[in-house]
């Protein structure tokens, strides 16, 4: 298990950090071999990783990889919802919209955020942001990591189905490009309602799913403490899903994961967006809209 | 319902889909032995078949509505003759080899005599035509995987090519797990299908029939210019279990039924199968000859 090795990676580390004598050279040689472990992954433990709690949220990506970033609240109808962040920013000296779900990094974040379940204010935010990008001519990034959309009362009084739905339509006819990235776990169709895109990068160790391997366990086998199972059957990992043709693009995360070394995934990840976003900015918006079309159209067709 | 006269001047195919609703109407795969009587869920009360079909599958004591079949339904729908099949075969896969899901879908095949959870057809309703297509809850649980989503998909761009008004009678327990990926993946190919028709000025009728929940509610059913409700749906996007676990409450009584959608804002009006045929025609005739952008479609 991941968990584990982790555990051990820091124990590992905290030693190397006191530790200047004789130890020393044993130390770094079972650092490497640890590494080395982190290589061969299971479903599961990417699982584990795209939830670490560690792990970028979108307030880092921002920071890394865009400047002067304008937030923007509400979705003018009847409440801001947190738990989506969304905005105008630079990207290479171009305004872009930016908009992905938002994570805590702690309890006291997560509950003020819903643990990066939306509502359909959330989705209604997303969808006004990405409307004024279209007015504007703005590129479109969004940044996928969420459990799915948020199953409560208050939710579904207000619409949760027909607000992901109208971003789908929506989405699809956007003429401006948009970038969906799968940052970590990307369930359901909460993480679909920012996704409909022209290019979908996704990080080595995150997941995208129809559920979470616990809804699909308990779904399933009416066992929600099968997810393991669940987990290797579903072909959840940025692997599956580009063999699979859902996704354009895996972006390499450091050994161990994206929590040990950000700086170097933020690197890579911008090199690659600027590079998928160059040729989509050159289209125009009729194109962008047909290639999108296609694009989803044959996922599916015989 | 079905008349000597009118079989003699059917269309090809006809005869088979007269079988077929015929055969939904008795309720079961097999014709040569139906049992006689059928009793409601909710009341427990029993009635013979004949008077079911005759109350159109509304109990006739409590007036609980029972899921019909896909075919039994555009028969009550069409005009007598105009039904025309439109990708009757096409079936889905098994996209993630999952453990005994090309089994399972074998079963629900010869359980319900379905290729797919939806029937699409094109025909007429008071002579008007129209592209219908009709998810049957017994396959599957109207489940969407990559069959359901390219068959709804095909008929919406049969739709928009033709210049046709769309109906879509919606009834899914939300994306099909087994299917993975590809079964989300379908949310934005008919989604977008949907956007593309509308742009095209078409007029789309959602009709939420019991149940619509999940990926089904949060794609196509929730985009239609009119959206109409059987009385007493069940239609949400998370399944009430779910929501009850996570806000640890119970929920009211009536919670995600049509009458509390249509008192929210997402249906237009509930109509009682008994008005649906002349309910949807009128409809059909309202939105006659309109154009967008000043030119007749």
């Amino acid at each position: 298990m991941i968990r584990d090795i982790l555990n051990e990676i820091d124990a590992v580390e905290q030693a190397l950090a006191r530790d200047d004598g004789p130890q020393r050279a044993y130390l770094t040689r079972r650092r490497a071999d640890l590494l080395a472990g982190c290589k061969a992954l299971t479903p599961e433990d990417r699982v584990f990783l795209a939830r670490h709690t560690h792990r970028p949220k979108i307030d880092a990506y921002i920071n890394a990889l865009f400047t002067d970033f304008f937030e923007q609240k509400g979705d003018r109808q009847c409440r801001e919802d947190p738990s989506i962040l969304g905005g105008v920013a630079l990207y290479k000296g171009q305004p872009v919209t930016v908009i992905g779900h938002r994570k805590g990094s702690d309890l006291q974040g997560n509950l003020k955020y819903n643990f990066g379940m939306p509502g359909p204010e959330g989705y209604r935010k997303a969808l006004r942001l990405m409307k004024q990008a279209e007015k504007f001519g703005r590129p479109i990034i969004t940044f996928i990591d969420t459990p799915g959309a948020y199953p409560g009362l208050e939710a579904e009084a207000r619409g949760q189905g027909e607000a992901i739905a109208r971003n789908l339509a929506e989405m699809s006819r956007l003429e401006v490009p948009v970038i969906a990235v799968v940052t970590g776990e990307g369930s359901s169709g909460g993480a679909l309602a920012l996704g409909v895109a022209d290019r979908i990068l996704m990080l080595e160790n995150a997941v995208y799913s129809v559920l979470s391997p616990e809804g699909f366990a308990s779904i399933l086998w009416k066992d929600a403490s099968r997810h393991g199972e669940a987990c290797a059957l579903m072909k959840l990992t940025a692997q599956d899903l580009y063999e699979g043709e859902i996704i354009d693009e895996i972006i390499p995360e450091p050994l161990g994961g994206a929590q040990r070394a950000p700086e170097a995934l933020f690197a890579k990840l911008d090199e690659r967006l600027q590079a998928q976003l160059a040729p989509l900015r050159r289209m125009s918006g009729s194109a962008l809209v047909a290639q999108r079309y296609k694009k989803y159209r044959r996922i599916g067709q015989e | 319902m079905i008349h000597l006269l009118d079989s003699i001047r059917s269309a090809p195919g006809q005869k088979a889909f007269e079988w077929k609703a015929r055969r939904e109407a008795q309720g079961t795969a097999q014709p040569w032995q139906p049992p006689q009587f059928f009793t409601c869920p909710k009341c427990q009360r029993r009635a013979t078949r004949a008077v079911w079909a005759e109350h159109l599958y509304v109990c006739p004591n409590c007036g609980q509505y029972q899921p019909i079949g896909g075919y039994y339904r555009l028969s009550m729908v069409l005009d007598h003759g105009s039904f025309r099949e439109l990708n009757g075969r096409m079936h889905g896969h098994d996209p993630l080899h999952f453990p005994g899901y090309s089994e399972k879908l074998a079963m629900q095949k010869k359980k319900t005599g379905l290729d797919e959870a939806v029937v699409s057809a094109v025909g007429r309703i008071e002579g008007q035509p129209a592209v219908v297509v009709v998810m049957d809850s017994r396959f599957f649980m109207g489940s969407m995987g990559e069959g359901v989503g390219e068959k709804v998909t095909l008929a919406v761009e049969y739709a928009a090519a033709h210049r046709l008004p769309l109906i879509i009678f919606t009834a899914s327990g939300g994306a099909r797990m087994q299917e993975g990926i590809f079964s989300l993946m379908q949310m934005a190919k008919t989604s977008a299908a949907i956007a593309a028709f509308a742009e095209k000025g078409g007029l789309f009728i959602s009709y939420l029939t019991h149940p619509t929940t999940g990926g089904v509610t949060a794609s196509f059913a929730s985009l239609g210019d009119v959206t109409l409700a059987e009385p007493g749906a069940l239609i949400g996007f998370a399944g009430p279990r779910v929501i009850e676990q996570t806000i640890g409450q119970k929920l009211p009584a009536g919670f995600q039924r049509s009458e509390y959608l249509e008192e929210h804002g997402f249906v237009d009006q509930i109509v009682p199968r008994s008005e649906m045929k002349a309910t949807l025609a009128r409809l059909l005739r309202l939105h006659q000859n309109h154009t967008k952008g000043g030119k007749r479609l």
